[in-house]
Parts: C-alpha cells; structure tokens; sequence
C-alpha cells in the first residue's frame, strides 16, 4: 500500500541511505557524464537545418514515396544529396542544404508537381546559414543568465550552499541529456533547446521541494547531538520520496502524452522535439536531486567546523549509548524532526 | 511555528469568482470570441530577415532608423496584398535587430518574393540580342565603342535555357555590361552599363494598357535627376539600329521587357509592359514605388505552413492537451482518492483562467497561440498538478504527525505555501528569461509557461487552499474517511496507530 510506504518512509522505519552511499551515484554519474562527453566530441550532435542552415519541405498526400519525392527534387538541378524521409504513411519530408534564391520555389513546384497538389500545399522551411549561430548564441545567453539569476535567488530564498548544490545538480542533468542525444543521435531543433532550458527550471523545482524539507531538517540539529547533517537530510530525501516520485511521475504524464501525440500523429516536428527533451531531463532531474543534490549540500555542509562538531558529538552519543542504536536510529530519527521545533535555541542555527 | 491562521475560505473563493468574472467581463467587451491562434496553428508564412551588414558597419549602418525604415517599407510591400492580419515587426536591439514578417493563410510564395526582394531596378541599353542557348560569336556586329570583343564571347557562352540563370537575384553592377535574360528564358540580351537606376524613379502604379492590348502594365515617374538621365538615355538610342535602339527594364538582374525607343522620351515617364496579369503589374508597381530598402538583408528564416498542416497541429497539440490532462486525472484519483477530486476542480479552475487570459491577452496585447505556446500550457498541468502535491503530501505529513485534518491544513499550508512560492518562482523565472534571450517559437513556450504558472499560485492560493479549508470541515474529509485520501489509519498518523493500539 502505497499510503502505508509514504507513512514508513516519514516515520523513518523505511529509509534508504542516499547519502551515506553518496560516493556510489557520484560514480555513476561520473561515468555518464564522462560518457556523454566522450560521445560529444567523438560524434557531437545531429543539429537540424535551422543550426547549420538550409531547407526542409514536406508534402501531406496518400501515395508519396521516398522514391518519388528524391526523383522530383533532382530534377531542378540541385547539386546536393536531398535527405528524404517518410513521416507516417501519408508525409515526406525533403531536407536540403542552403539552397540559391529561388531553388526553393523550384523545388516546391517540382514537389507539387510530383503529388499533384498546389505549390501552396507544400509547406516548407527556409533557414539562412547564420540563423544557427544566432539562435546558439541567444540560447546560451539565455541559459548563462538563468544560471546566474537562479544561484542568486537560491541563495536569497535558501542558503548560499544549497544554490551550489542545485546548480551542479543541474549542469548534470544537462550534460546527460545532451549525452544522450549525441549517443541516440536524436536530431537537435530549436524545439529541443527549448526543452533543455525548460528541463533546468523543472529540474530545480525538483530541488527544491527536497532542500526546504532538508532545511526544515537541519534548522536546529546543530544545537543538539542526535542527528548529523547528513542523516538529518537523509531523512529529508526520504521524507520526500513519495512527494519527489509523484511530481515527477505527474509531470512526465503530459509530457509522454505530447510526445506520444507530437511523435506519434505529426512525425517529426515541434511536439516532438520538444517532448522528447523534456522526457530525458525531467527523468535525470528527478534522480539528481535525489542522487546528486542533497548528497553534494550535506558533503559541503559537512565541512563546515560546526557541523564537524555536531558530526563528533553524534558520534561520541552514540558509541556511548549502544552498539545497537543502528537499529533503533529509525525510531530516533522522526523523534528528532520534530523534537527540535519545539527547543529554544533556534536562533543558533542560522550562524 | 505554523500557528493556524484564521483563514476566510470564503472570502478567498470570492476573490477568485470576482477576478473570474472581470477576466469574462473584459473578455466579451473586447468581443474577444475565440483565442488567436499563431501562424502554425492556423496557415500561414513567416519570414524573417536578417540585415547583411558588414561587420565594421554594424555601429554606423544598422540603426534603429534603419531598421525602422525597412520595417515601414516592407510594411507598405506587405499591406498591398491586403490580406488581414498581416504584421511587420522589428525584434531584437541594438546591433542585433531582426525584421519577422508574418502572413495568414495560403498567400503562397508570393510574399517571401515580395519582402525578398532587393528591387534593384536598372534601365540598360540593349546592345546584343538572341536566342537563349549557346551560340556562335557574332562576328557581323563590329566591336565598338561599349561592346567589346570579350563581352560578345561572354554572351555567346551564356545559356538562357538554364534554370539557374533565371533565377535573377539582382546584385549586378550599374557600371558594367551585363549578360541576362528576360524572365521566360526565351531571350538573351548583352546589356551596357546602367544609366538609370531605381533611385531616379519617383512613383510607380499599374494601370490598364488602354491603347494596347488592353493588359496590365506598369506606369512609372522618374524625378528631376532621373528625367534629365532618361532623357539623355532615350535620345541617344533613339536613331541606333535594332537591338541598340532598345532600353531593357532590369529588375533584379533579368530582363522584364525591353522596349524599342520610339522617340526620346523627356517627359520623364515611362510604361514598363510585358503580359503581366493584374496583380504581377500591381507587385511590380509596389516594388518600385517602395523602392530599395534601407539596408540588405538575408533570409534567416522562412517558414511556409499550410492551413491544412496548421489544422493538423492544433489538433495534436490539443489532443496531446486532453490526454496528458486525463492521464493526471486519473492518477491523482487513483492516488489520492478524494482529494483526487480537488485536483480536479484545481486544474478545471486553472484551465478556465487560462482559456480568459489567452482570449484577453490575444485582443489586449496581441498574444497569439502557437504550437510551442500549446506544448508549454500542456506542460504546465505538470507544474500546477505538482504544487497540489507539495501542499497534499505536507497535509498527509502533518495528519501523521497526529493532527486533526483541519489543523493539518492550516500548519500543512503555511509550510507548503513556501515551498511552492520558491518552486514557482525558479519557474517564472526560468520563462522570463527563456522569453527575453529566445527567438520566434521559444517566446511564445515561455509565455505560456510564466502565465500558467503565475496561474498556478493563483488557483493555489485562492482556490485549493480555500477549499480543502472547507472541505475539512466534512464528515467525509475530516473523519477521515477511507475514500477521502486523509484517513489517518491509512497514513499511518501517530493518533491512530496508539488508539488502535489501545483498542487492541
């Protein structure tokens, strides 16, 4: 029962030690990143013609061919290979390079032509070839920018070392992401920037959601010596399992509904490439901020001297007390949450 | 800590009905009936420029006067198609500005011509023509004056039945002779240098060949400068032998007709003929009379959608909308039962606000929906259906902490309502930026992700909140029904657990 599972995970009696295993998902995230890396630059991206300029045709008719539609494009003289692609059943799809003025109009006639409907109908896609470039650059300005004013306002809203944490958690989401099309080789569009960029936003919501629990956590423990940092946000990420796993798993439904319908229904296209993205970042955001965030906040918080010090005195508790607390620290560790609250010595902890 | 606020459920759930109503209100005064929808979704080309400018001239050259110049101009070219709803646009700043041209429905290529065009206009004087293939050098004609022997082998070499070669393009010298052909491809002309340019034109209209055949041919003006070179042009060919007796009209780079000079012409006006239809002529006219623009620009993009596509879009993208819709539903009914039913009513609440601000926001500020635009609503039924989950997973924390259900939405709200603020905002902020760096698509995905989420706090504040304020004041909901997703035996709350343990 998945109520009972949200309760045992609260209480504590359920916990999975994310933190403590930290050295492990470092690992392997590591090794993606590593990988996607490698692949990057051994293969790099496969950019759409609106990056590396040129022109895309398509044609909607019951009858069209690769065949066909290649036959009607070579026979305005283009000097290039065209890329055909059947969209579905009924839709070809011609990508060329940069063509000369009016080669397009041939092209589209030609195409008409072929599938006995209207130039009109023929839709088509011119992209000069320094629009890429532009649409880069603007695109990484945009991501520079957001990165910038997220730290800051993190920093503002939480705590300097949790704007770090989620800032790294999320050039890691990036980095598989953009791994992962260069390995798949899925094709990249201004619709799959946009879905990158939207993936830091949805990644860092994930975030937060687990660092103001982890915060609500910590916010007195280092007066007392029940909890160090790192088990105090352990219990945070466990506490928020279920929350974590349900906003993630609600926000991939529309999306795999857009990319089932975008992929599905309009072959390639916006829907698609936009979806697709999505799907990929929200699925790594979701483990990052579980995986990669909290353990980097309590590793960077660790460092600090008093949380050393709480480190120590936990420590020195519990050899004193009993071997076996490990046991029992599942029963110890909700009574902590809420213990706290109720201490006066609040204050303290913000220094 | 988390003192129970005095809440008004009520007094919140009157606001939200208010500000509903005046969205309404606003919307039908406007008489705004339906959402505008973007050239994706409905048909449509779209171009946009980009200025060739060198890069040492960016400072001098591209300014905003420029830019504003071309704008009007093209502007006028566009206008003159009369189709509705047609916008001629500057976007970007500084060295960095682009002009974006966008046209519903099926105009076709016609507009990417019109706004494409350079419009280099050229009167030339005709001093070799022939058929349009390859042919021998032209050994009658003796090499005099501007027609040399270089340029009669160029000329025999040049191959009007060539598609490439009839692509014009504009780009020629005035100061140079020319090869060309007329635009069918059935002639070929050696042209001499230009001694007429575009500038020297003052107005231009199409009128309807009286006298003639009674077709559609180009009138047009030249101005002081110009009238005095036509002049001189016309009187000098005037009493030349056939060809050299002829003025070629050369518009970007090919031949539109080439008439034979009668008599000088002085009066400074002049008719350009050659079977054109009405609206060639009308084009024709418009080009000239706009003239050449300010500066030179690049197709950086054109996107040609037709209705049929467009239509096809917006039915994905709304039925990719219906699916992920019910898909949530069912979840959130599935996982937390009763209060499934809040999410429910939420997202109805959110989609109609959406729906009223997407009409308002189309008639006040010109907003259209693009597919983008769609993909970003549908994504944001995550995020709003997220920030339900913040506040109902905390409400479940706080009922196995052993609070009554209706304190636990009032300690459950005051700790949520941070995490939501904080979560949103990362959000807003992230499509601010996403619609002030972004290009074309990319803006109207950001301004649809900000407003829904700005919808978001909306619905969360003054409506899911107020409700779940009143609905723990059931029976079903605040005894904890099994059904309600609230039961406290269910959850695992600390009260249950010990009074079923004492009954046991």
């Amino acid at each position: 029962m998945a109520g009972s599972f949200g309760a045992r995970l609260y209480n504590g009696e359920l916990s999975f030690d994310f933190i403590g295993k930290r050295k492990r998902w470092y690992a392997l995230s590591g090794v993606l990143m590593l990988v996607s890396i490698v692949v990057l630059s051994l293969q790099g991206l496969h950019l759409g013609i609106e990056f590396k300029g040129g022109a895309s045709f398509s044609v909607k008719k019951v009858g069209v061919s690769i065949a066909a539609a290649t036959e009607a494009v070579k026979s305005t003289g283009l000097s290039s290979e065209p890329v055909v692609q059947l969209i579905g059943t009924d839709k070809v799809r011609v990508q060329t390079g940069i063509l000369k003025p009016g080669q397009s109009a041939a092209i589209q006639d030609a195409l008409a032509a072929k599938f006995g409907v209207v130039a009109n109908d023929v839709d088509y896609q011119l992209i000069g070839p320094s629009w890429g470039a532009e649409i880069t650059k603007k695109a990484l300005y945009g991501l520079i920018g957001f990165l910038i004013v997220v730290v800051l306002y993190l920093a503002l809203a939480f705590e300097p070392k949790m704007a770090i944490a989620a800032i790294i958690a999320v050039i890691h989401d990036v980095f598989i992401t953009v791994g992962i099309y260069a390995l798949v080789g899925f094709e990249v569009t201004p619709a799959t920037v946009i879905g990158f960029l939207t993936i830091l936003g949805y990644s860092l919501y994930d975030t937060v959601v687990v660092f103001d629990k982890v915060r609500e956590n910590t916010r007195t423990i280092a007066g007392g010596s029940r909890m160090t940092y790192s088990q105090a946000a352990n219990l945070a990420v466990n506490q928020t399992l279920v929350r974590s796993f349900n906003t993630s798993l609600i926000a991939l439904l529309p999306v795999g509904s857009i990319l089932f319908v975008g992929a599905g229904l309009l072959g390639a296209g916006t829907l698609k490439d936009l979806s697709l993205a999505l799907f990929i970042g929200l699925a790594t955001g979701t483990y990052s901020s579980i995986f990669i965030a909290t353990p980097i906040l309590a590793a960077l918080r660790e460092r600090e001297p008093a949380m050393k010090a709480l480190a120590k005195r936990v420590g020195q508790r519990s050899s004193k007390e009993s071997v076996e607390v490990t046991a029992g620290s599942s029963d110890g560790a909700p009574a902590a949450t809420r213990g706290p609250r109720n201490q006066p010595k609040r204050k303290k902890s913000r220094r | 800590m988390a003192t129970p606020t005095s809440s008004r459920p009520s007094r919140a759930l009157l606001i939200l009905f208010v500000l509903t109503i005046a969205l309404g209100a606003t919307a039908f005064i406007q008489g705004a009936k339906s959402v505008r929808l973007g050239l994706d979704l409905r048909g449509g080309t779209s171009v946009t420029l980009v200025p060739r400018v060198a890069a040492a001239d960016k400072q001098n050259k591209l300014t905003a006067e420029s830019i504003d110049q071309a704008v009007g101009i093209i502007r006028q070219r566009v206008n003159s198609l009369g189709v509705a709803e047609s916008e001629v646009t500057a976007v970007g700043s500084g060295t960095n500005r682009q002009i974006v041209i966008s046209v519903p429905g099926d105009t076709g290529r016609r507009i990417v011509e019109l706004v494409g065009q350079t419009a280099e206009l050229r009167f030339r004087q005709v001093l070799l023509e022939g058929t349009p293939g390859v042919s021998v050098v032209d050994t009658a004609t003796a090499a005099t004056g501007e027609l040399t022997e270089a340029l009669k082998a160029q000329y025999a070499a040049y191959d009007c039945t060539k598609k490439e070669n009839l692509q014009g393009g504009g780009g020629d010298d005035p100061n140079a002779a020319l090869v060309s052909c007329d635009r069918t491809g059935t002639v070929k002309y050696l042209l001499a240098p230009a001694k007429v340019v575009g500038a020297d034109v003052s107005t231009a209209s199409s009128v309807l060949d009286q006298q003639g055949g009674g077709g559609w041919m180009v009138s047009l003006n030249f101005n002081g400068d110009g009238t005095t070179k036509f002049g001189e042009l016309t009187s000098r060919v005037v009493s030349l032998t056939q060809p050299q007796n002829q003025v070629a009209i050369v518009l970007d780079g090919l031949v539109i007709s080439a008439p034979r000079i009668i008599s000088a012409i002085t009066a400074g006006n002049a008719q350009i003929t050659g079977n054109f239809t009405q609206t060639d002529s009308a084009d024709l006219a418009n080009v000239l009379k706009y003239g050449a623009l300010p500066l030179a620009f690049d197709q950086g993009e054109v996107q040609q959608i037709s209705p049929t596509l467009g239509a096809d879009q917006l039915h994905a993208g709304l039925l990719a909308g219906f699916i992920g819709l019910i898909l949530v539903l069912i979840y959130s009914l599935l996982y937390y039962r009763g209060l499934g039913i809040v999410t429910v009513g939420s997202l109805a609440v959110a989609g109609a606000l959406t729906m009223l601000m997407f009409l308002v926001l189309g008639k006040g500020i010109g907003f259209t929906l693009t597919l983008a635009g769609i993909a970003g609503a549908i994504v944001s039924i995550g995020i709003t259906a997220d920030s339900f989950i913040v506040f109902f997973e905390r409400l479940r924390d706080e009922v196995r902490d052993g609070r009554s259900l209706r304190s636990a939405v009032e300690s459950g709200w005051v700790r949520a309502r941070r995490t939501i603020i904080v979560a949103d905002s990362v959000s807003i902020i992230a499509s601010v930026l996403l619609y002030f760096f972004a290009v074309g698509g990319v803006k109207g995905f950001a301004f649809t992700l900000g407003l829904t989420t700005l919808i978001d706090l909306v619905v969360v504040f003054l409506f899911t909140k107020p409700l779940l304020t009143l609905l723990a004041r059931t029976k079903f909901f605040g005894g904890g029904h099994p059904l309600s997703g609230l039961s406290p035996a269910r959850l695992g709350s600390k009260r249950a657990i010990t009074t079923i343990a004492e009954e046991a």
